[in-house]
C-alpha cells in the first residue's frame, strides 16, 4: 500500500526528540502513599528540575513460592494521581488561621505578653469564644507565620493542662500502618503530654467484632497472594476491585487456575462482572444464607456423611467438643456457661479453675481439662498453655467428644429465631455430670450446633423435616424469604464448598468486606460465614480463612513501634480511647436517640440473670461499661486527672496504693464521678483537639451535622428532636445541649479538605514525597519506605516534625506554668492480653453493691503516672529508658531488648540531656532505624527471642521458625533499594518460611498455639452473661432493623415525589475515603461529583433521570448530589460511595435554609450495638481497636427527591 | 517477502478490572498540557456503551477507516483526490460535544473566600473558558454502566443486532458489562497515515509505531476523521495532532510503555510481531468474516528457519528477531488463537489484540420470587449466554467462530486446572473439554502460565532498540555521549 509511509532514515525522524524530552529526568526515588488504604504499592516518584513530574509502580517485588503470581505491579487509579495534588490549588501551602480567631488572639496579645494569659482572654470571654466559633467552616482563613500558630497551639495546650487536665485533649489520626511514623509523632506528643489517643479502626466500623469473638484477635487475614491458593472463594460484601485493586489480579489469576469465585452483592457490582455466580442477596442478608448453608453443611457432610477431615479439624481447633450447662428457666431448657475446672472435683482446686474448661474424654469415658485455654495461659507454671489433646491434669492424651448423639438422656432445650421473634423447642442429647454443687446436665457446643442449625439427627422437636422447611431456622427454604435467594442455590453452594473443601482440606475462603461490616448486626452476619469456614476446617490454611480487608493495614514491626507511639519509652499506660464511644457520649448523639431494645431483639426467659442489661438506653450500658472497667472513657473524671492526685495527697494519700484507695472511695460515695456519667458539664468537655493524616470532620464524622452542632458550634443541619429524658436512667440529664464543645480544633494538613477547611488552624503537612516514613499491610508481607523525593514543599513539615516542634514549645511555656514534674491519674480500663481477661467471671457491678470496688477487678485500674512538661521536647526526640529496663510486651509475649537498644546508642546517632545519652529519633529516619532494629519481623535476633519466649508459654518447639533467618537485619538504606519481605514472629499467626503466603492462623493450626480465646480454641459459642442475655451465645440471624427503627425519618416529610431509601456508602472507586476524590483526575475520570446511583424503577418512581440533581434528606441532614440512574442497582438502595468533601462542588440544600448541602455523613447517625461493650471476660477485654462498639451506619434511611430549581453554589 | 516487525500488543480482558491507572499513567506523562487536556492516548471504555469520544465506533457518523468497494480498498473518509479537494471542510470530525469539555474546580476559593454565613465550595468551572460549568459529559461517563438506559442502548454495535439478539442483550443488560481500554492499535494499514495530506504521520520501520511528525504537522485533522478508532487528537494549543506514542522513549530504553507498566490487572502483553508486508494490500480485500484469519496469516512464525533466513535478509535485527521467537503476543495472537483484533472490520489490521471477557456470570433466573443461579461448577458457554455476537462484532466483524473458539479454550483451561488441582472436576471431562477446543494438555499449561503466572518480564518482551545505529547517521555516537543533552528545550506552542 503505497499510501502507508514507512520512515527508516534517522534525519527525518530527529524531530522525535520532542517526545524523548520529556521522558528525561533527574531522578527516581522509592515512596509510596501515606493514604488511608491497605494498598502499600512500592512506587517510583520521578523528579525533574526539582520537581515531582510524575509517578510508576516499583516492579521489583521479591517473588513468593514458586507456582504463586509475582505482586508487581501493585498501585491504582488513585495512587497514580497522587503527584497532581503536590503542587495543586489545593495544597496547603502555609500555616492558616481563621481570621476571627487570629484578631482576638493578636488583640488578646497586645494585652499580655504571655500567651497563656492571652489565650486564657480569648477563651474565657464567653462572647470572644463564640464569635470564632460560629465562623468555623465559613471561610475568612488568614496565612499566618508558623511561630505565631505554634505559640497559640502551644499556649492552649498548656491551658487546658492547667485547667481542665491533659485529658481533656484530644488527637485523631486513622490507621497508622500506611504511614506509622507520621501517625506517631502526633500520638506521641499526645501520650507526653497525658492526652488522648483515639482509636480508629472501630470508629470506621472496619473492626469485625467477630473477630475478637472469635479468635480473640483483632484481625488477621491472608495477604492478597494467598488468594491464588483457594480453591473456592466467595465474595460477601466486599468489592475488590474496587477496593483492592492491586490486589484483585491474584483472584482473576486464581479463577484460570481452576479456582471458583462467588460472589454475594446485592447490586452487580464491578467483581460480580467476572464471578462464575453472581448471588443478589439483598443487602444486609448475607447471613441467613450462611445459616442454611451450615444446616446443609451439617446435615450432610457431618450427620449424613461424616467428614474425619472436618470432625478432627473441629475436635482440635475449635470450641465445639466444650461442655455446656443447660440451665432451667420457666420450665424450660437454654443453654448456659461452658463447664468450667472449678466445678467438678477432680480439678476443683486447680489454678484459675474458673478459666479452665472441660470436656468428654472418649479415652477415659469421663470430663477432662484440656491443656491451652485461658487459665493455663496465666497460669504459674509454664508450659501448658498449647492446643496438644492432653489433659491439664495429668498430662494423659485425650480425645474430646464431639457429640452425645445416641446418649440415653435428652433434654428439650429452647431455641430463639429472631427473624419471626419465635422459639423453637428441640432435644438435645445430654449427659448427666457430677459437679461439687450435684448433678447437672450438660451437652456439648457441637449438639448445640446441630440443634441450632435445625439438623434433627433423628431427635425430637421442633426440627425442620427436609430443606423445603419454610417455617423452622435454618433450612434452605426458610432463608429464602430474607435473601431472595432460592433454596437450590444454597443447597448448591454448600455442596460445593464442603466438597472443595474435602478435597483440598480447607482451600475455601471467604474474603468479606465492609459492605456487610458496617450493618447494625454484622457480628453475626460474620459469625455465620466463620461456622462455615471452622465447619469445613478452612482456617489456619492457605487458600482458606475469614479475609476481611476493611481498613485492617496490619502495623507489622507493633512492638518497637507502639513504644514510640505511645510514649511507653517513657511511661505507662497511654490514654487510648475507643472512638466510637467517645463521640457518641460527646457529640450528643446520645440526646437524639430512643433505648435500643428495637433492632436488638432478645427472646430469652424473663428469669434469666442480666436481662435489664438488654432493655437500657445506651448511654447508661456506656456509663457502665466504663465503671466496670469494660471500655475505656477519657475525659476520666469531673476533676482534672493531675487535681485528683493533688487532693489524694493534700487528704494525705502518701503512696500510689494510698492515692488508688482515696480515689475508689471518692467513686463509691459518688463525690468523684467519671465524667461520661455528666458528658455535658462544662468541665468534662473535650476542649482541644489535633487532627492529622485524617478526615475527622468529614469523612469518618458520622453524624457530621451533629459534630457541627455540638463540637464546634456552627452552621448545621440538624432538625431532629431530642428523645424524652425519661429514656435516661444514669446519666445526669441537662436541658439545654451544649454548643461549640471545642475550645480550639488544629488540623495538620496538605489539602483543604472539610476538616481543614472547618478547624480554626491548619498547618501544612508535608505530603508522601515529601518525608521519610514506614508503610505495611496486611494485604502483602513486605515493608516499604516513604521518602523524600523532594523536600517539604513551600512551608510544609513532616507530621513528625510538626509535633516535635511543638513539643519544643510547650516546653518552652512549661518553664513557667509547669516547672516541675506533676502526677497524673491514668485511668484504664481491664487489659485484653493480660490477667485481667480473668477479671470478672460474672457480671457484677460494685456501684449495685453486688461486689467491691477494686481497681483492676471489678473497676477500671488507677496508675500514677509523672509528667514531666519542661522536658517534654527532649524526651519527644529521645529513645526513653523503659525499653532497655522492661523490654516490650505484645499480645502477651515479652521480648528483651536491652543489648540492642545498647547497639543502637553504639552505633546510631544519639541525643544527650541531664548527663544521659539516647537513642536519638530527633529525624523520621532516625525512629525508622530503630524500629526496624528492634522488632521481631525486621531483626532476626528479636524474632528468635519472641519465638523463645512463646516456646517457654507453650511448652513446645517453634524455634525452627525462627533459626534460619536469625542473622536477618533491616535498615531503612535497605528498604529504599528494594521491597523487603517480613520474618515469621510470633506476633503474627502466619508461617511464611521460603515464600509460602501469609495466611492466618496457620501457626496456631499447625504448631499448636493456642487463640488468645477462653477456651484457646476458636469460638462458636460465647457464654458471657451479657451474651447470653442478647441471645447471641450461639451463630445466629437476626433482622435488620426497620427503616423507622433509629429514628431517621420522624420529622422529614415528602415534598413533591419522594422516595425512601437504604441509603449506602460503599468504598468508592475514584477515591480512597475523601483522599483523591477532590483530585482533578479521578473527578474527570467519574462525573465530576461523586453521584447517587439509584435504579432505573426508583428513579422512575420520582421523575428523575440520569445526572439530574437529587436531595437528600433526613432529620440529621441533607446531600445534594447527581443521580446515576443505572440497571446495576436493585430498588430498595441508593448509593453514594465513600466519602465525598464538601469542599468540591457542593450546592446548596434548599431543604435546609438554603444553606450549604452536607457530605456522606451529614444523613447519618451513630448506634452502638451494646452487647459489644462487655469486658473483663476472655476474649471480651479491652484492646486499643481490637474491642468495643463500631460505627456502624448502613441502617440509615433517606428521602430523595429531585432537586427543585437550578443548583446553587 | 517482506518483513517487517511490529512491536504488538495483547490485552486479557477478562483480567481487566476498568481501573484506569494506564489512563492516568499516560495522562502524568504525556497528555497533561494545556491543549491536551481533552486527549486519552488511553482510556477504558465500559462496554456495552458509547466510548470516548461518544459513538466513535459509529462510522456512519464519523467516517473512520476503509471500505471495500468494487474489489479496492478506500478511506470511507474519502479518496486521496477528494482529501485535498475538502481540505477545508471535514464534516466528519468529532466537536468539544462529542469529546467533552474539560473541567477543573475553583479550589482557591476554599482558601481565600471572605468570612461568610455559609461555607465556601469550590465549584467547578471550564478548563476552556473558566466559565462556571455543569457538568454533562465526560471521557469516561458511562462508566461501570452508569446509565445503561440512557448509554448502552445507543451503543452502535447494537444496530446491527436482530430484534431477537438485542432482546437477549437487553434481558441480562443489567448484569452483562465488560472494560476495553484502548491505545492507537499502531495498524498495519493505518488510516491516518493514509489521510494526512502532509505526509506528516508515518510508522517507524524498526518497530511499526505510528507516530506524527510535529515539525510537519499542519493541524488539517483528517487523521481524527480517518482513525477509525478516534486515537489521533487535536491539539488546540500547538495546532497539531497528537496520538499514542507507544512510549517510544521508554521501549527505546528497554522499558514497557507506561500504560503497560502500569496495568494492576496484569492484562497486558507486547512484543514483536514479524510479519510480510506484502501481503498487506491482498489482506485488507477479503470479506469481512475471513480478516482475522487473513491478518493471522500475515504474521509470520518467527521458529520457521525460512522466515528467519528473510527477516534478517529485510535487515531485522537478530535481537529482534530473538524477541519475536519469544513474544507472548505471538503466542496469543496466532498459536493460541485466543486474541481477536478490534473490529478488523476498519480494514485497517490493528496490531492490538483482545483476548474476550469469560463473562462467566450467570443471571441469576427468577423462581417464584427467588433468585437461582445456573448449576454449573464453571459456566457451560451454553449457559453462561455470553452475547457472542456482541464479541464477535467487536473483535471478529461478525465472525461468531473465532469468538467461540477462544471461549472454548478458556472454559478448557479452567476444567484442566480444576481437575488438577481440586478433582472434583474429573480428568476426563477436562480432557473432553480439551478435545472439544481442539487443544492438548501441553496447551493448556501454557495458556494457564501465560494467563496466571507471567513475570513482568514474560509479559513484555520487548524488542531490543539500537538506538546507536541511527545515532550514527546523524552524529558519532562517542560524540553524542559527551554532548547529549546539553543546550535548552523549549515548549511545545503553535508553530512550531
Amino acid at each position: 500500500m503505497s499510501w502507508i509511509e514507512e520512515i527508516s532514515n534517522p534525519h527525518a525522524r530527529q524531530w522525535e526528540e520532542f517526545y524523548r524530552n520529556r521522558w528525561q529526568h533527574d531522578r527516581v526515588v522509592r515512596s509510596t502513599h501515606g493514604v488511608n488504604c491497605t494498598g502499600s504499592c512500592s512506587w517510583m516518584i520521578y523528579v525533574k528540575d526539582g520537581i515531582v513530574t510524575w509517578e510508576l509502580q516499583a516492579i521489583d517485588y521479591p517473588t513468593l513460592q514458586p507456582g504463586i503470581p509475582p505482586y508487581e505491579p501493585r498501585g491504582c487509579q488513585r495512587g497514580i494521581s497522587f503527584s497532581w495534588y503536590q503542587y495543586s490549588p489545593i495544597r496547603v501551602k502555609y500555616p492558616y488561621m481563621r481570621g476571627a480567631l487570629l484578631d482576638l488572639w493578636r488583640k488578646a496579645k497586645e494585652q499580655h505578653k504571655d500567651p497563656v494569659e492571652a489565650w486564657t482572654a480569648v477563651i474565657e470571654n464567653e462572647a470572644a469564644r463564640k464569635s470564632f466559633h460560629q465562623a468555623r467552616g465559613k471561610g475568612g482563613f488568614r496565612r499566618v507565620k508558623w511561630d505565631e500558630a505554634l505559640e497559640l497551639i502551644a499556649a492552649s495546650t498548656i491551658y487546658t493542662v492547667k485547667k481542665y487536665g491533659p485529658d481533656r485533649i484530644i488527637g485523631f489520626s486513622p490507621i497508622p500502618a500506611m504511614s506509622m511514623l507520621s501517625y506517631a509523632g502526633g500520638s506521641r506528643f499526645m501520650q507526653l503530654l497525658g492526652g488522648v489517643s483515639m482509636s480508629f479502626y472501630d470508629w470506621y466500623s472496619d473492626l469485625p467484632p467477630a473477630s475478637p469473638e472469635t479468635w480473640g484477635e483483632q484481625t488477621d487475614v491472608a495477604e492478597s497472594a494467598d488468594w491464588y491458593n483457594a480453591k473456592f472463594i466467595a465474595s460477601v460484601g466486599s468489592n475488590m476491585s474496587m477496593t483492592r485493586t492491586p490486589d484483585v489480579h491474584f483472584a482473576a489469576e486464581a479463577r484460570h487456575n481452576g479456582t471458583k469465585l462467588v460472589v454475594f452483592a446485592p447490586d452487580f457490582n464491578q467483581v460480580a462482572k467476572y464471578a462464575d455466580w453472581w448471588v443478589p442477596v439483598h443487602a444486609g442478608q448475607d447471613g441467613a444464607f450462611w445459616m442454611a448453608v451450615n444446616h446443609v453443611i451439617m446435615n450432610e457432610f457431618h450427620y449424613q456423611n461424616p467428614t474425619p477431615y472436618f470432625l478432627d479439624y473441629l475436635r482440635r481447633y475449635t470450641d465445639s467438643p466444650f461442655l455446656v450447662e443447660l440451665n432451667e428457666a420457666d420450665g424450660k431448657y437454654v443453654p448456659g456457661r461452658m463447664i468450667r475446672a472449678a466445678q467438678v472435683e477432680r480439678t476443683r482446686d486447680v489454678e484459675n479453675g474458673e478459666w479452665k474448661f472441660l470436656v468428654w474424654d472418649e479415652i477415659s469415658d469421663a470430663p477432662r481439662m484440656p491443656q491451652g485455654s485461658l487459665g493455663f495461659r496465666w497460669q504459674k507454671q509454664k508450659g501448658q498453655w498449647n492446643l496438644e489433646p492432653k489433659d491439664g491434669l495429668d498430662g494423659s492424651e485425650i480425645r474430646p467428644q464431639l457429640t452425645f448423639l445416641g446418649s440415653a438422656e435428652q433434654l428439650s432445650v429452647s431455641f430463639a429465631e429472631f427473624g419471626e421473634n419465635k422459639s423453637f423447642q428441640r432435644n438435645v442429647p445430654v449427659r448427666y455430670i457430677e459437679t461439687v454443687n450435684g448433678k447437672i446436665p450438660v451437652t456439648t457446643i457441637y449438639d448445640l450446633l446441630m440443634a441450632q442449625y435445625g439438623v434433627g439427627r433423628g431427635l425430637e422437636g421442633d426440627y425442620p423435616a427436609s430443606y423445603d422447611d419454610e417455617t423452622l431456622s435454618y433450612t434452605p427454604a426458610w432463608q429464602e424469604r430474607y435473601t431472595g435467594i432460592d433454596r437450590q442455590t444454597v443447597i448448591q453452594f454448600a455442596r460445593e464448598w464442603a466438597t472443595t473443601a474435602v478435597k483440598t482440606e480447607g482451600k475455601c475462603m471467604v474474603i468479606i468486606g465492609a459492605g456487610v461490616n458496617h450493618w447494625y448486626h454484622n457480628n453475626l452476619i460474620y459469625r455465620a460465614c466463620i461456622g462455615t469456614l471452622l465447619l469445613t476446617g478452612c482456617v489456619g490454611r492457605n487458600g482458606g480463612g475469614l479475609n476481611h480487608y476493611v481498613g485492617q493495614e496490619k502495623l507489622a514491626p507493633m512492638a518497637p513501634w507502639a513504644s514510640i507511639a505511645f510514649a511507653l519509652d517513657w511511661q505507662k499506660p497511654p490514654r487510648q480511647m475507643n472512638t466510637p464511644s467517645f463521640h457518641y457520649v460527646n457529640t450528643d448523639q446520645w440526646r437524639y436517640e430512643r433505648t435500643y431494645t428495637e433492632p436488638q431483639p432478645v427472646s430469652r426467659p424473663e428469669s434469666e440473670r442480666h436481662c435489664n442489661m438488654t432493655q437500657e438506653h445506651t448511654l447508661d450500658a456506656q456509663i457502665r461499661a466504663v465503671r466496670m472497667g469494660w471500655l475505656p472513657s477519657y475525659p476520666q473524671f469531673n476533676v482534672s486527672s493531675l487535681e485528683i492526685v493533688r487532693r489524694a495527697e493534700q487528704a494525705g494519700a502518701k503512696s500510689d496504693a494510698e492515692i488508688k484507695q482515696w480515689i475508689v472511695n471518692q467513686l463509691k460515695s459518688g463525690e468523684l464521678k467519671f465524667a461520661v456519667q455528666d458528658p455535658d458539664a462544662p468541665e468534662n468537655w473535650p476542649r482541644l483537639w489535633f487532627i492529622w493524616r485524617g478526615n475527622a470532620l468529614n469523612a469518618s464524622a458520622k453524624g457530621q451535622e451533629y459534630f457541627f452542632k455540638h463540637y464546634l458550634g456552627t452552621h448545621h443541619q440538624v432538625i431532629a428532636e431530642e428523645v424524652d429524658k425519661s429514656h435516661f436512667h444514669e446519666v445526669v440529664y441537662r436541658d439545654e445541649a451544649p454548643e461549640g464543645k471545642l475550645d480550639l480544633v488544629v488540623d495538620i494538613n496538605f489539602r483543604m479538605d472539610t476538616s481543614a477547611l472547618y478547624s480554626d488552624i491548619v498547618l501544612p503537612a508535608a505530603s508522601w514525597y515529601e518525608k521519610d516514613d514506614l508503610n505495611t499491610t496486611d494485604m502483602h508481607s513486605f515493608i516499604h519506605p516513604l521518602q523524600m523525593a523532594v523536600p517539604p514543599s513551600w512551608e510544609s513539615k513532616s507530621d513528625w516534625d510538626i509535633f516535635k516542634i511543638l513539643a519544643g514549645k510547650v516546653s518552652e511555656l512549661a518553664q513557667t506554668y509547669l516547672p516541675e514534674p506533676v502526677r497524673d491519674l491514668v485511668a484504664m480500663p481491664l487489659q485484653h492480653d493480660t490477667s485481667a481477661e480473668m477479671a470478672q467471671a460474672h457480671i457484677r457491678d460494685w456501684a449495685k453493691g453486688e461486689c467491691e470496688p477494686i481497681p483492676g477487678v471489678t473497676m477500671p485500674n488507677f496508675v500514677v503516672v509523672e509528667r514531666d512538661y519542661v522536658n517534654l521536647g527532649r524526651r519527644f526526640i529521645s529513645y526513653g529508658p523503659k525499653v532497655p529496663k522492661e523490654g516490650f510486651a505484645v499480645h502477651g509475649i515479652h521480648m528483651e531488648v536491652g543489648d540492642l537498644y545498647q547497639e543502637l546508642v553504639e552505633s546510631r546517632p544519639t541525643v544527650s540531656w541531664n548527663g544521659k545519652r539516647y537513642p536519638s529519633l530527633e529525624f523520621a529516619r532516625d525512629a525508622a532505624n530503630v524500629i526496624l532494629h528492634l522488632a521481631p519481623e525486621t531483626n532476626g535476633e528479636v524474632a528468635y527471642r519472641a519465638f523463645k519466649a512463646e516456646e517457654e508459654r507453650m511448652g513446645l518447639k517453634l524455634i525452627d521458625l525462627a533459626e534460619p533467618t536469625r542473622a536477618s537485619r533491616l535498615t531503612f538504606t535497605e528498604i529504599l533499594r528494594q521491597p523487603r519481605r517480613l520474618l515469621n514472629s510470633p506476633i503474627w499467626t502466619g508461617i511464611m518460611t521460603d515464600g509460602r503466603p501469609y495466611a492466618a492462623y496457620t501457626l496456631n493450626v499447625e504448631r499448636f498455639v493456642p487463640w488468645r480465646t477462653l477456651t484457646g480454641r476458636q469460638h462458636f459459642y460465647l457464654d458471657h452473661e451479657g451474651y447470653l442475655a442478647y441471645g447471641e451465645y450461639l451463630p445466629t440471624y437476626k433482622p435488620r432493623p426497620d427503616a423507622l427503627a433509629f429514628g431517621d425519618l420522624e420529622k422529614s416529610r415528602s415534598e413533591g415525589k419522594t422516595i425512601r431509601l437504604n441509603y449506602l456508602t460503599p468504598h468508592a472507586k475514584w477515591h480512597i475515603h475523601s483522599n483523591y476524590f477532590d483530585n482533578d483526575r479521578m473527578l474527570t475520570l467519574s462525573r465530576g461529583i461523586e453521584p447517587m446511583w439509584i435504579s432505573e424503577q426508583d428513579a422512575k418512581e420520582i421523575g428523575i433521570v440520569d445526572n439530574d440533581w437529587v436531595e437528600l434528606y433526613n432529620d440529621h441532614g441533607t446531600t445534594v448530589t447527581r443521580a446515576i440512574v443505572s440497571a446495576r442497582i436493585p430498588p430498595g438502595i441508593c448509593i453514594v460511595y465513600h466519602a465525598p468533601e464538601r469542599t468540591v462542588s457542593t450546592p446548596k440544600s434548599p431543604m435546609r435554609g438554603n444553606k450549604r448541602a452536607g457530605g456522606h455523613n451529614s444523613p447519618t447517625r451513630i448506634h452502638l450495638k451494646p452487647s459489644l461493650m462487655v469486658g473483663g471476660y476472655g476474649q471480651f477485654t479491652y484492646g486499643f481497636n481490637y474491642w468495643g462498639p463500631t460505627g456502624v451506619n448502613r441502617d440509615t434511611f433517606v428521602l430523595i427527591r429531585k432537586l427543585p430549581g437550578k443548583p446553587e453554589f | 517477502m517482506k518483513i517487517r516487525s511490529q512491536t504488538s500488543m495483547v490485552f486479557h480482558l477478562d483480567k481487566c478490572i476498568g481501573c484506569h491507572t494506564c489512563s492516568i499513567a499516560c495522562k502524568n506523562i504525556w497528555t497533561d498540557r494545556q491543549g491536551a487536556e481533552y486527549m486519552w492516548w488511553n482510556n477504558v471504555e465500559t462496554k456495552p456503551g458509547t466510548g470516548f469520544p461518544t459513538q466513535w465506533e459509529d462510522q456512519e457518523k464519523y467516517k473512520g477507516g476503509w471500505e471495500l468497494k468494487n474489489g479496492k480498498v478506500e478511506l470511507k473518509l474519502q479518496n486521496r483526490l477528494q482529501t485535498f479537494a475538502n481540505l477545508f471542510s471535514n464534516p466528519a470530525m468529532p466537536t468539544m460535544d462529542d469529546y467533552y469539555e474539560p473541567w477543573t474546580y475553583k479550589y482557591g476559593d476554599l482558601f481565600n473566600s471572605p468570612l461568610g454565613d455559609d461555607q465556601p465550595t469550590a465549584r467547578p468551572i471550564s478548563r476552556i473558558d473558566g466559565k462556571p460549568i455543569d457538568i454533562e459529559a465526560g471521557p469516561n461517563w458511562d462508566d461501570d454502566l452508569g446509565g445503561s438506559n440512557i448509554y448502552a442502548v445507543n451503543d452502535p454495535l447494537l444496530d446491527t443486532m436482530s430484534a431477537e439478539e438485542k432482546q437477549r442483550l437487553f434481558s441480562i443488560e443489567q448484569l452483562f458489562y465488560f472494560y476495553m481500554p484502548r491505545i492507537c492499535n499502531h495498524c498495519l494499514n493505518a488510516g491516518c497515515v493514509a489521510a494526512c495530506p502532509s505526509g506528516a504521520i508515518y510508522k517507524r520501520a524498526e518497530d511499526g509505531i505510528v507516530l506524527i511528525n510535529q515539525d510537519k504537522c499542519r493541524g488539517w485533522r483528517m487523521c481524527v476523521s480517518a482513525c477509525p478508532y478516534k486515537k489521533t487528537f487535536y491539539n488546540w494549543s500547538t495546532g497539531k495532532s497528537e496520538k499514542c506514542i507507544l512510549c517510544y522513549p521508554r521501549l527505546e530504553s528497554g522499558q514497557a510503555p507506561a500504560c503497560f507498566h502500569s496495568c494492576v490487572g496484569r492484562i497486558r502483553y507486547l512484543g514483536a510481531l514479524l510479519y510480510d508486508a506484502d501481503q498487506i494490500e491482498d489482506a485488507v480485500k477479503v470479506p469481512d468474516d475471513q480478516l482475522v484469519q487473513r491478518q493471522r496469516e500475515m504474521i509470520l512464525d518467527p521458529h520457521d528457519p525460512k522466515v528467519v533466513a528473510a527477516a534478517k535478509e529485510n535487515g531485522i535485527p537478530d535481537g529482534v528477531i530473538t524477541a519475536a521467537q519469544h513474544s507472548p503476543v505471538y503466542r496469543y495472537v496466532k498459536e493460541w488463537e485466543l486474541a481477536l483484533p478490534l473490529h478488523p472490520e476498519y480494514r485497517t489490521l490493528p496490531m492490538l489484540f483482545y483476548v474476550p471477557p469469560l463473562l462467566p456470570v450467570l443471571n441469576a433466573v427468577q423462581q417464584n420470587g427467588t433468585q437461582r443461579v445456573e448449576t454449573d461448577l464453571f459456566s457451560s458457554l451454553e449457559n453462561a449466554r455470553v452475547p457472542v455476537r456482541y464479541m464477535s462484532r467487536t473483535l471478529a466483524a461478525g465472525n461468531d467462530e473465532l469468538v467461540l473458539k477462544a471461549y472454548r479454550k478458556m472454559i478448557a483451561v479452567r476444567l484442566y486446572k480444576r481437575a488438577q488441582t481440586v478433582g472434583d472436576v474429573t480428568v476426563e471431562e477436562a480432557n473432553a473439554a480439551l478435545a472439544k477446543a481442539g487443544m492438548d494438555a501441553e496447551e493448556a499449561e501454557a495458556i494457564y502460565h501465560l494467563t496466571s503466572l507471567p513475570s513482568y518480564q514474560e509479559r513484555f518482551m520487548i524488542p531490543p532498540a539500537s538506538r546507536e545505529g541511527d545515532i550514527e547517521e546523524i552524529y558519532d555516537p562517542q560524540q553524542r555521549k559527551a554532548e547529549a543533552g546539553f543546550g535548552r528545550s523549549q515548549g511545545a506552542r503553535r508553530g512550531l
